[in-house]
């Protein structure tokens, strides 16, 4: 088990007072939010910092962590509380409701048979809430995942152990970002009945497609002659391709809708296509007698606009 | 909810008291949520609200919003619609850092 620096994760020396450990917290819970900030590894982070608030703003509590004194060397096999480390200490209750996924640390220290009481009674298993990352591309066509949870199980006498267990969830053609599937009897255990397991859709970060809803969005690279000319360009999208048509004098970012192309459904999402004119390396003279005739020919002052007599 | 399988199915359409499970919280918290407008229900009464697409993911924040961070429904409602337009500049600069 590693041993959680409480103070490290709100900044705090060990002498900071209850009204600064409260300061601490909801500055760092507000910087740290995941629906806030959506940095990777913030989520992380602030769970961090609430298990360290849970414990530092109750004085019981915090006297307590403070007896285990600083971070002992590491000592193989991590770190283990002294086995009488709270005698003299009795804590309310085992942390708060609906937060089960506190560190080994806070569950081995302050997680007290107390909190079982209340879930031996008969009732439904609460609701569990959960994130699955998929890709665009599973989102198109669906498909079959295999999810690994872990979930805690309450024994007869009380005790609670970890239970690793393997379900299939189908994800549905056309599914998009923030919705939400639903795993029926797949939730927490519970002795009335097991509740549901909800399961939040977020895409994984895609090297060409921009979701928003169910519409995506794309930079599509042309060259300078099909945006002068015009061109029919074969641009291939999940699940298929697609025939675009650029209009002749294409700017680069201009937009292109491709209609119904985006994520299936009723309706379906669109693509938008956002034109980026590439030019070609010139590596041969050939290529470079092309360029020069060019310069030479066309009468164009990119410039024109800033003013002034342009070359 | 749209049956897909036994025991999967994609949560699109929630009463108020699905709605109310589903986010664990307070169905008077849900009501002020509609009154500020930050939920959109479909139906004309409590009794037949859908709470449907966007919303419920907007309900669900709401909620941690307040439950973390202790931020009342006025607040709340500015929050999510700063973090909407905030994303929809971030996407809008990605295209544009793309070019």
């Amino acid at each position: 088990m590693e041993f959680k620096d409480y103070y490290k994760a709100l900044g705090l020396a060990r002498e900071a007072s209850a009204d600064d450990i409260k300061k601490a917290f909801r500055k760092a819970a507000r910087k740290y939010h995941p629906d806030i900030n959506t940095d990777a590894g913030t989520e992380a982070k602030f769970k961090e910092v609430n298990e360290a608030y849970e414990v530092l703003k109750d004085p019981e509590r915090r006297a307590a962590y403070d007896q285990l004194g600083k971070e002992p060397p590491q000592a193989q096999g991590g770190f283990r509380p002294p086995p009488d480390w709270d005698s003299n200490y009795s804590f309310s209750d085992g942390g708060p409701q609906g937060e089960a996924d506190f560190s080994d640390f806070f569950e081995t220290l302050f997680r007290r048979e107390g909190g079982q009481s209340a879930r031996m009674r008969p009732q439904q298993g609460a609701d569990s809430h959960g994130r699955i990352e998929i890709s665009i591309e599973e989102a198109y066509l669906g498909g079959e995942r295999t999810l690994s949870l872990r979930t805690p199980v309450v024994g007869p006498n009380g005790t609670v152990s970890q239970q690793d267990r393997k379900i299939s969830v189908k994800v549905l053609k056309g599914i998009a970002q923030g919705q939400h599937i639903r795993l029926a009897g797949q939730g927490g255990q519970g002795s009335g009945g097991a509740g549901d397991l909800f399961l939040e859709v977020v895409f994984a970060p895609h090297p060409v497609y921009r979701p928003d809803g169910k519409d995506l969005y794309l930079d599509l690279p042309i060259a300078p002659w099909e945006a002068a000319l015009g061109a029919h360009v074969v641009m291939p999208i999940p699940g298929g391709k697609v025939d675009l048509r650029i209009p002749e004098n294409a700017r680069s970012g201009q937009k292109m809708r491709l209609k119904g192309k985006g994520l299936p459904g009723a309706p379906a999402g669109d693509i938008y296509a956002t034109l980026k004119i590439v030019n070609p390396k010139v590596t041969t003279e050939q290529a470079r007698a092309f360029f020069e005739q060019m310069a030479e020919k066309m009468p164009f002052d990119p410039r024109a606009h800033l003013g002034g007599n342009g070359r | 909810m749209k049956q897909t399988r036994s025991h999967s199915d994609i949560v699109d359409a929630l009463s108020l008291q699905d709605l109310c499970r589903f986010c664990q919280a307070e169905e008077t918290w849900v009501i002020e949520l509609v009154d500020y407008g930050v939920l959109e229900p479909v139906g004309s009464s409590r009794g037949n609200w859908r709470f449907v697409g966007a919303s419920i993911a907007r309900a669900k924040k709401a909620q941690r919003l307040k439950r973390d961070l202790g931020i009342n429904t006025a607040g709340v409602a500015l929050v999510l619609e700063l973090l909407e337009e905030r994303d929809h500049i971030l996407r809008r600069l990605a295209q544009h850092e793309a070019l």
